[in-house]
């Protein structure tokens, strides 16, 4: 057993946990939005970061990949987490604005669409890849995949053809947060 | 040759001494990319043509980048017991003429750059004075390396062979002392000696973190796990700087050995150099050497039969910047694709393959050597407190003279910029200099005096980087700055967190508005606070550092962004929204230049009249400016 604290309160958690596994089991809310226990950790929409100080520096992880370590210091409610959280969901709200996922962590965050904001997204995917993680190892295929890189980064079958791998089973569309898969789902299988 | 003692070791060692300072005469063409894309090539092959055609008693060679770029093609004649005498810009033509006098005996006076009168190998052998008695005439007249501002302050450590060797040539290398420091390490030390001294000398990491080099190496000598591996990062991506690709090009067993050396202390087999693609020539310099040294018995089973075995492998880089990341890196020489992924669990315990990973930078591999052969102390003597030894840099922008440099940690900006670069043009003033890459932060005027080493750096919020440096003058707008190196980012982020997909693309988003006229005080807030998310929030140090140009010109030069956002104007007149142009009717005396070379027709008037302008089809191109011979068109 590793013994550490999270917002001041010690709490204990096995070997390979991660922060936020001790976290889910101690009732602490950290916000996530590309972690499913069904799957691993991806480590890309950045909501669950916290505040570790390891006695030597403190600085900003991911609760989601962290491994607990003896005696180290979790914050999971500073200014400087915040605000990251807070930037992420206005980002991830105005790329969506109708989206009822980000409308909802919009509300638990207070933040509202910005001058910035982008029309006629109703559901756009984030590339949180849980659709890619689920399909690759809890379904066993390979039938979706990234393409393209940054700004482009998008959701495809491998090379851009419809894909023989897809069982059209749906898991995707379970695991999806945003909604988006039900746009791809079609353009996914052959 | 097969090189297994240390007496074949002195006998390669004079074979190459014979050839690098033979008793005829020699001239040595400068054939990095810097040199080739001058027409090197042309030059080299003309030396050639005429040595064989006139049956010259002489050697004609190639040899690397001594950091001079700018003065491409060098040409250097070593004659027995002269000093070294190096010409700059030798076209075709010049070379012709440089020729009817060499080959005739005469020392040739134009195109002349400077002298060496001694050649320090540093590795080992100690100072070679080139010539003896007194020199006459012209020699003693000609200027020294040591003479030239743009060399005074520097010293090649790093770079002791470029511009001496013929990279193809082992000999050449072994006979500047080359592979006596891995001969020393691998008979003389223990591993964990090799690590002692590396730390104590204190050396850090030249590609941009500037982590302890010895420690990275102690604990990848502990990790557990097998096999290790030990990877050089030749990926260098950052525009405009080159300082790697010179080192291969210029002295591609100095790394080699580094990395021979390193193997040694950490207890690895395998490694890998993971090379930038786009490098063809370095690509094509590091196999021969690697071919080489493993003919040599450098590379390869029981080296020196001390039963250590080391041997490296090609990668060709993925392409992408990023791809220079750690983590990315090995993804990529894995086959996957080259995206980062957190660094919880460190790559000297899980890197490659999951195995232990130690991966360090060219021009740090390149130090390796020095401080086996010399020692740590003599190390740590040369650059500050924190930061030990010398850096290359790449200095461009505003500066006469451009080119890599290598100086001891610690000079100060002042110096670089008007020392070595000569200053910005006579007509403008310095107003920044930008530091570390794309990623780098632009420091000022007022902190010209802050000593160059990592620890400063950081505190101004600048990073040494991969030791790109870009001189300001006071045309440049600091948020047209900041919006030029997010473009570079926005382009490179590899899209995986959102903070640096979205975030930066944001940021790009409001200094848009900037300067377009639309911002307000409060979006200067707004601003920080997204760069500190991005910062805080990113999963590798791309994002993380993306914000640096931003966070650092809101904290120098907060001013101009408050004339963009208050005023609606931008003091350089670069941002075109916010400028007007307008003629001063006392200054213009109607030559017409401007009205024929406005593109609009937006300026009439009569001839020896003063001219007028109509702001409403100005397109603001500045033709009219930059025509003007007497001042009268003013920008505001
Ligand atoms: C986006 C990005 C690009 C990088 N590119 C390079 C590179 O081209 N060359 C390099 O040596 N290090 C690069 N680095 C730094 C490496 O991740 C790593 O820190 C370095 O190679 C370690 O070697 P060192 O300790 O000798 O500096 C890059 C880092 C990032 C975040
Ligand atoms: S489609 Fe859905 S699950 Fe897949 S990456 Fe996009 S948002 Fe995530
Ligand atoms: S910070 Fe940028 S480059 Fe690094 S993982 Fe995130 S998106 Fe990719
Ligand atoms: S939930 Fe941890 S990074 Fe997305």
């Amino acid at each position: 057993m590793i013994t550490f604290t999270i917002d001041g309160k010690e709490v204990q958690g096995q070997e390979d946990w991660t922060v936020l596994d001790v976290a889910k089991w101690h009732g602490i809310d950290i916000p996530t939005l590309c972690y499913h226990p069904a799957v691993e950790p991806y480590g890309a929409c950045r909501l669950c970061v916290v505040e570790v100080d390891d006695g030597r520096r403190s600085r900003v992880v991911i609760s989601c990949m962290y491994p607990i370590r003896e005696g180290i210091k979790v914050l999971t409610d500073t200014p400087r987490i915040n605000n990251v959280r807070r930037w992420i969901v206005q980002l991830l709200l105005d790329e969506s604005p109708a989206s009822p996922k980000m409308q909802e962590l919009a509300t638990k965050f207070g933040v509202t669409p910005s001058r910035f904001k982008k029309a006629g997204v109703d559901f756009a995917c984030h590339l949180c890849g849980l659709c890619v993680r689920a399909c690759h190892e809890v379904v066993g295929a390979q039938a979706l995949t990234f393409g393209n890189r940054g700004l482009r980064k998008e959701i495809t079958s491998p090379f851009h053809t419809g894909s023989k791998e897809c069982l059209s089973c749906g898991t995707c569309l379970y695991v999806c947060p945003t909604g988006a898969m039900e746009q791809l789902f079609d353009k996914v299988g052959a | 040759m097969q090189i297994k003692t240390l007496e074949d070791m002195q006998t390669a060692k004079k074979l190459g001494l014979a050839q690098l300072y033979p008793d005829k005469p020699k001239i040595l063409v400068g054939m990095a990319t810097c040199g080739l894309a001058a027409g090197a090539q042309k030059v080299f092959d003309l030396f050639q043509r005429k040595a064989q055609h006139e049956h010259w008693d002489g050697v004609v060679e190639k040899t690397g980048c001594i950091g001079f770029c700018y003065k491409e093609p060098l040409v250097d004649f070593i004659l027995p017991d002269k000093p070294r005498l190096t010409y700059e810009q030798v076209t075709p033509d010049v070379a012709e003429e440089l020729w009817s006098e060499i080959s005739a005996g005469k020392i040739p006076e134009k195109h002349f750059l400077a002298r060496l009168d001694i050649d320090d190998p540093i590795l080992d052998g100690g100072p070679r004075k080139l010539y003896k008695g007194k020199l006459k005439g012209f020699l003693a007249k000609a200027p020294r390396y040591e003479d030239l501002d743009f060399f005074k302050l520097q010293r090649h450590l790093a770079m002791r062979n470029c511009g001496f060797v013929d990279p193809d040539n082992i000999l050449h290398y072994i006979a500047r002392g080359g592979y006596f420091a891995l001969y020393k390490a691998l008979t003389e030390m223990a591993p964990e000696e090799v690590i002692e001294a590396v730390t104590v000398a204190g050396l850090r990491g030249r590609g941009g973190g500037g982590f302890p080099t010895g420690v990275k190496w102690a604990s990848c000598r502990k990790a557990q796990g097998w096999p290790k591996y030990v990877l050089c990062n030749a990926d260098e991506g950052d525009p405009g700087a080159y300082m790697d690709r010179s080192l291969i090009e210029g002295d591609p067993h100095a790394i080699l050995e580094g990395m021979l050396i390193g193997a040694y202390a950490i207890g690895s087999s395998e490694g890998y150099v993971y090379v930038r693609a786009e490098y063809p020539l370095a690509v094509k310099t590091l196999q021969r050497s690697i071919l080489a040294a493993r003919e040599a018995g450098l590379l390869g089973e029981n080296i020196f039969g001390t039963g250590f075995s080391f041997d490296i492998k090609l990668n060709l880089g993925g392409g992408a910047f990023v791809c220079g990341e750690s983590t990315a890196l090995m993804a990529s020489i894995e086959g996957k694709p080259g995206e980062p992924r957190a660094k919880y669990v460190h790559t000297v315990d899980k890197g490659l393959w999951n195995r232990p990973s130690n991966l360090n930078n060219v021009e740090t591999w390149a130090n390796v050597p020095l401080i086996i052969a010399k020692g740590a102390d003599w190390y740590r003597d040369i650059g500050t407190e924190g930061s030990k030894g010398t850096k290359i840099f790449s200095l461009v922008g505003q500066v006469k003279n451009v080119g890599l440099v290598e100086v001891p940690m610690g000079i100060s900006i002042k110096d670089m910029v008007n020392l070595i670069g000569g200053g910005v043009p006579e007509t403008k003033e310095f107003k920044a200099i930008q530091i570390g890459g794309p990623s780098g932060g632009c420091i000022p005027r007022e902190l010209w005096d802050l000593p160059i080493d990592f620890d400063s750096l950081w505190d101004a919020g600048a990073i040494m980087g991969s030791g790109g440096m870009i001189v300001m003058d006071d045309s440049t707008c600091m948020v047209d700055v900041a919006k030029f190196f997010l473009d570079f980012l926005i382009d490179e982020s590899c899209g995986k967190c959102i903070p640096c997909r979205l975030g930066l693309k944001r940021m790009r988003e409001i200094l848009e508005e900037f300067s377009t006229g639309k911002g307000t005080v409060a979006d200067l807030d707004e601003l920080q606070s997204l760069a500190e998310a991005v910062k805080d929030g990113s999963l590798c140090a791309l994002g993380g550092s993306a914000p640096n140009p931003v966070l650092s010109t809101l904290r120098y030069f907060r001013e101009e962004y408050e004339a963009h956002v208050l005023r609606r104007k931008c003091p350089a007149a670069v941002c075109k929204e916010l400028i007007t142009y307008s003629i001063n009717q006392e200054l213009c005396n109607g030559c017409t230049a401007c009205v024929q070379e406005c593109p609009q027709g937006a300026i009439t008037g009569e001839k020896k009249k003063p001219h007028q302008l109509n702001a409403a089809l100005c397109i603001k191109c500045g033709a009219c400016h930059e025509v003007c011979k007497f001042k009268a068109v003013e920008v505001f």
